[in-house]
């Protein structure tokens, strides 16, 4: 999990293109979303093509972005939910 | 800088109709235009239905009088823009100072696309120039205004999915301040691979018939082709063979200032786009006798729309319905094609259907109108046109007493 | 009714977001030359420049840079110019999909490919809620721009309009016009580009936006007197004939206008035009260039107008400018002159507020 977290981080600073954000500067809790990281409804999109390039995973209703994208951690809980099935 | 601007004629092509006549019938008939892809050449084929012209490049260009190897999109509008000036009867262009003034959102891209594939093979030299030389906006509205003799005052407006309606409003500036005695005015896009596979990152398009306004709504459907109406000055009105449609009586143009894709959940600039064209207009909400929605049926765009429209019109709603449930939404080429038809409800007394409606949304619940119908008293009629950028047009035809 | 630019911003391949105006050239070897970009985060907050192409950055700058000198805090319209839109993010979208064949396609490219980009991008950091249009018409993009601005402004409805135009080139699009026999084969100084004898330009870039309104006031740079463009003529004489008709109709002549500012490019098949229209109506006129400074694009003239506006404010010539005659000792009128590949020609009149 720890590992698959600080996978995750790096993944999402060279997706979003977050200048001057660092991988370990996101805490695995924070919210990643408005008040937290501050990303938006585009971002969701690009983290959604992230799972599918980086984890195979495919999200085909954008609406489980905001449950599914909440923080660095809730990503890596589904990301190990869906490789066991 | 005075003076009215009058609509004398419009023409028409996309998925239900290659020209206006038969866009109406497949109203009257309740005939949509989405299918399976058959002529754009994509991956999305059999998944993402759309409203593509049904003609292959060939008859278009053999109709456009134009070279088939050029970009689909000129073949539209040059279609479209010869049947609106047909329709005027002003006769020989050249007796005239006239503007065409066209949008579009990716100029050639049809052609850049297959030109690319072969360019990124083999860089620099690879792909034939042929195919990337009209990939510019400008460039399809140059073949058009070259091919029907037109060079007065010729541009092209991009403001994506409102380009359509700034290009009447920008041509009734031109006639207003006395710059064109006509301008043919609106705006044409061909499907393309970009914008498809485009709006598919976004999550937009939906896998089945859109169903704008409707409570189970998921998504557009992309469409094409070409509408352009007949701009005239007062002068030029008089001479007309018959009455022109209705005169252009209000139009403004807003931003939502609020996201690059996404409409704010009040519909802001939706708001003021429809607050300020009916204040030009000298009209109440009240004198509004059909709205043609913007409407595409995604879940933001619609919630946005109905917002501002209730907030507009709260109590009293006029008939409304979105054409795009028929054409799909055919993005650069909306705003023209759709203020022919908002030009023609005036003139033909016309309310059209809103396909596919059955369950009212749950957080504003405005009915839209679901059966066509010709021959009400139809005084005014309001055109929406909303895109990317925030960018948010509306235009108000009224009727010419 | 009087149109004044109260601001005005420049991004370019010379030194013009800053400084002493155009106090050196910025010299160039080749056939490309790149913007002198600014540090954009005293403008853009972080969070937006991350999704930003550089001609988005750009047009950003210059309208800040614009709304700033005229002291202008939120514009009544957005009007923005630009024949190539965002190329670069154009090219990117369209490079993944061909390359991972419609598969697995991020949106962020796609939204920012759209034309209308920058004038969005203006409006939601200035949280402006009024009208906003785009012209995307070769060279006739800044001219069209221009011309719905003074008609807005004419109509009365609004105070201040916020008018550029903007292009970048790309490595794709360099390429790709390069094939078209554009620019120079061989290479050459951007300081020597006016007195070529050999085809081809080179290739430029830059955004250039103005703050226009109807009140003199003391920020005020410029009269912007009109605008008008010509496509397709036939010949020299329907060129110098509709210039004429351009001048009387703003109640000048020829012999009224201090300066020429032409757009000669360097191009042997292009430059004749030039000459024949000095020739023809302004014998005894001091002429100036800017291609060499701007290089050559579609919406060039926006450079052009930034340069003419600045001269008539502080009434001198910058080095290196002047093509023939001598600076005058008062810059009253300005005329901009600029051709487009023999197709697209542009006339633009500026003055001295005072006059």
């Amino acid at each position: 999990m720890e590992k698959l977290m600080a996978d995750l981080k790096a993944q999402i600073v060279a997706q979003l293109n977050l200048q001057e954000v660092k991988p370990e500067d996101i805490g695995d809790d924070q919210p990643l979303f408005k008040e937290g990281l501050g990303l938006d409804s585009i971002d969701a999109l690009e983290l959604i093509v992230l799972l599918q390039q980086h984890y195979h995973i495919r999200i085909a209703n954008p609406e489980q972005g905001p449950e599914i994208f909440y923080s660095v951690r809730s990503m890596a809980e589904f990301i190990t939910a869906h490789q066991k099935q | 800088m005075s003076g009215n601007v009058w609509i004398a004629g419009g023409g028409v092509i996309c998925g239900i109709g290659t020209d206006l006549q038969a866009c109406l019938e497949a109203f009257a008939q309740m005939q949509p235009g989405m299918q399976d892809m058959q002529y754009l050449r994509s991956i999305h084929r059999g998944v993402l239905p759309v409203a593509e012209v049904k003609a292959d490049n060939a008859a278009l260009a053999a109709r456009a009088g134009m070279p088939e190897h050029i970009s689909r999109t000129a073949l539209l509008s040059k279609i479209a823009a010869e049947e609106a000036w047909a329709s005027s009867g002003l006769g020989a262009r050249a007796q005239y100072r006239v503007g065409f003034v066209s949008a579009n959102t990716v100029g050639g891209m049809d052609k850049t696309e297959e030109f690319f594939a072969s360019y990124l093979q083999h860089p620099p030299s690879g792909g034939r120039l042929q195919q990337v030389v009209h990939h510019e906006c400008g460039s399809v509205t140059e073949l058009v205004a070259d091919a029907m003799g037109i060079r007065h005052h010729v541009t092209t407006i991009s403001t994506a999915c409102s380009s359509g309606a700034n290009a009447l409003m920008y041509g009734a500036r031109l006639i207003r301040n006395n710059i064109a005695d006509v301008v043919i005015a609106g705006g044409t896009d061909a499907l393309t691979r970009f914008t498809l596979n485009g709006f598919n990152t976004l999550m937009i398009l939906d896998q089945a018939a859109c169903r704008p306004f409707d409570d189970t709504r998921t998504g557009l459907n992309l469409g094409e082709g070409a509408g352009y109406v007949v701009l005239v000055s007062d002068a030029i009105a008089a001479t007309l063979p018959q009455a022109p449609w209705c005169r252009l009586s209000g139009y403004a143009n807003a931003n939502d200032a609020y996201h690059q894709t996404a409409s704010s959940p009040e519909g802001t600039g939706n708001y003021l786009a429809m607050k300020g064209a009916l204040e030009m207009s000298g009209l109440q909400p009240e004198d509004i006798a059909y709205i043609n929605l913007h409407g595409t049926g995604t879940q933001n765009n619609d919630d946005s729309e109905a917002r501002a429209i209730q907030r507009l019109f709260a109590p009293h709603y006029p008939p409304m319905s979105s054409t795009k449930s028929f054409t799909g939404h055919t993005l650069g080429a909306s705003g023209g094609i759709e203020a022919v038809f908002a030009a023609l409800a005036v003139q033909q007394g016309i309310i059209y259907p809103n396909a596919h409606f059955t369950t009212p949304m749950k957080e504003c619940p405005l009915v839209p109108a679901t059966t066509f119908s010709s021959g009400n008293r139809i005084p005014h009629v309001m055109s929406n046109s909303f895109g990317f950028s925030g960018s948010c047009s509306c235009l108000v035809f009224s009727e010419t007493v | 009714m009087n149109i004044f630019i109260q601001g005005m911003g420049c991004v370019s391949p010379q030194h013009t977001t800053g400084g002493p105006f155009l106090a050196e050239i910025r010299e160039y070897e080749g056939n490309r030359l790149k913007a002198v970009e600014p540090d954009y985060k005293q403008w853009i907050d972080l969070k937006l420049i991350r999704r930003m192409g550089r001609v988005v950055k750009m047009g950003v700058a210059a309208a800040k840079l614009s709304l700033q000198e005229a002291a202008v805090v939120m514009p009544d319209a957005i009007i923005t110019g630009t024949a190539y839109g965002c190329l670069d993010d154009t090219g990117v979208f369209l490079s993944k999909m061909i390359n991972q064949q419609e598969e697995m396609l991020t949106p962020t490219a796609f939204i920012q490919s759209t034309h209308n980009t920058v004038g969005g991008q203006i409006a939601l950091l200035l949280g402006c809620n009024a009208c906003n249009n785009t012209f995307v018409h070769k060279a006739f993009s800044f001219e069209s721009a221009l011309l719905d601005s003074i008609m807005m402004l004419r109509e009365g409805a609004v105070q201040h309009i916020l008018t550029g135009g903007v292009d970048e080139i790309t490595d794709h699009s360099h390429a790709i016009l390069s094939r078209f026999g554009l620019y120079k084969q061989a290479p050459i100084r951007n300081t020597a580009l006016l007195q070529s004898a050999t085809k081809g330009t080179i290739a430029g870039e830059g955004a250039a936006f103005f703050t226009l309104g109807t009140e003199m006031t003391a920020h005020t740079v410029a009269r912007l007197t009109g605008v008008s463009t010509l496509y397709r003529p036939a010949d020299i004489p329907e060129i110098t004939g509709a210039l004429q008709v351009f001048l009387s109709s703003h109640a000048c002549g020829p012999e009224d206008i201090d300066l020429l500012i032409c757009g000669r490019n360097g191009n042997a098949d292009e430059d004749g035009v030039y000459e024949a229209i000095t020739q023809a109506l302004f014998p005894q006129t001091a002429v100036a260039g800017f291609k060499h400074l701007s290089g050559e694009y579609p919406t060039a003239a926006a450079f052009a107008t930034w340069m003419a506006a600045r001269i008539l404010q502080l009434q001198e010539l910058s080095p290196g400018v002047l093509i023939s005659g001598t600076a005058p000792a008062k810059i009253r009128k300005i005329l901009i002159c600029n051709g487009y590949q023999g197709t697209h020609y542009s006339f633009i009149l500026l003055a001295h507020p005072n006059i």
